[in-house]
């Protein structure tokens, strides 16, 4: 069965086709949800692409947590579904506390927008779970906002339980130990700056995103 | 009997959180010849009237705003001033 992928489309959103795109590209079936609706179907897998929900008014992330499909979103979460927030999804996934930690300017305070390497940390993700610890991907960054930030117990806690999934080779925005992605306790929620949505064609110069894709739609 | 009360939250960079937008301004302002200034920090002020019955209940409702969406804990701290308006 061709797994569903619910893509959530926010007012300001602007990376769910390339979400879908790649998604179908690999076999599986990208769809996009509307930020108002209240349930989210059938789908086995919820991303948060990459954009500036709600004009990024106030912080980034902080409305867009609030509209009425994120209750839906963390129910899902909780009971286990697989929620991969990608950049402003990540920012949002912090903002509705289903990750801990903020994303905060850039060291340097440029918009940064640009290959990186990142290695694979932990492989407990549901994006990771292909892959092993040390693989090395080429994916790009677009962000201005991707300074992770968190306190020293987080940081500890994060440590201790494997939920750091992705670390760039060269810090490019002063991250807390060099953190691009990380996940909940149980794996299934995970946030990351990267976008490996514009790493799934060789045509973009890198094919590494579809490997962190492929994690969605497969049965772990 | 409800009461007009005028509110300004500050929201501020939390200690120990880098603030390059406020380094950067403290290294523009030597070229101005502002030589003596130390110590800058970006915040954001948000001002708005708020209908309560008295100002404890005014402060109460402005701290939970503070804690559910206008500062973000982890990043962030606020100052609360209230106001009683005319």
């Amino acid at each position: 069965m061709t797994a569903k992928v619910g893509v959530v489309v926010f007012p300001g959103s602007n990376c769910e086709h390339d979400v879908v795109e790649a998604v179908d590209s690999i076999g599986g079936s990208g769809k996009l949800l509307w930020h108002k609706d209240t349930h989210l179907s059938d789908v086995d897998a919820v991303v948060l692409p990459g954009g500036f929900a709600h004009g990024d008014y106030l912080r980034t992330g902080a409305m867009a947590r609030f509209s009425p499909i994120m209750e839906a979103v963390c129910r899902f979460a909780y009971d286990g579904g697989p929620v991969v927030g990608i950049c402003n999804g990540f920012q949002i996934l912090t903002e509705a506390q289903l990750l801990p930690g903020a994303l905060y300017k850039n060291r340097g305070l440029k918009f940064l927008c640009q290959p990186t390497m990142l290695r694979v940390e932990s492989t407990s993700s549901v994006l990771t779970r292909g892959l092993a610890q040390g693989d090395e991907l080429n994916v790009p960054i677009n962000h201005f906002e991707g300074n992770y930030v968190c306190s020293k117990e987080t940081l500890e806690a994060l440590r201790a339980s494997n939920q750091i999934v992705l670390t760039y080779r060269d810090n490019p925005n002063g991250a807390t130990d060099d953190i691009a992605g990380i996940c909940n306790k149980n794996g299934n929620v995970v946030g990351l700056m990267p976008h490996p949505e514009r790493a799934a064609h060789p045509l973009l110069g890198s094919t590494d995103g579809a490997l962190l894709l492929k994690g969605l739609i497969s049965d772990g | 009997m409800s009461q007009m009360f005028n509110v300004l939250v500050e929201v501020s960079l939390r200690e120990g959180i880098a603030d390059p937008e406020g380094l950067t301004i403290e290294r523009a302002l030597p070229a101005l010849g502002f030589n003596s200034v130390s110590g800058v920090r970006v915040g954001k002020s948000l001002r708005f009237d708020l209908e309560a019955s008295n100002e404890t209940e005014a402060r109460q409702q402005v701290e939970a705003m503070c804690e559910r969406i206008l500062a973000n804990p982890v990043i962030e701290d606020t100052e609360i001033s209230i106001d009683g308006a005319s």
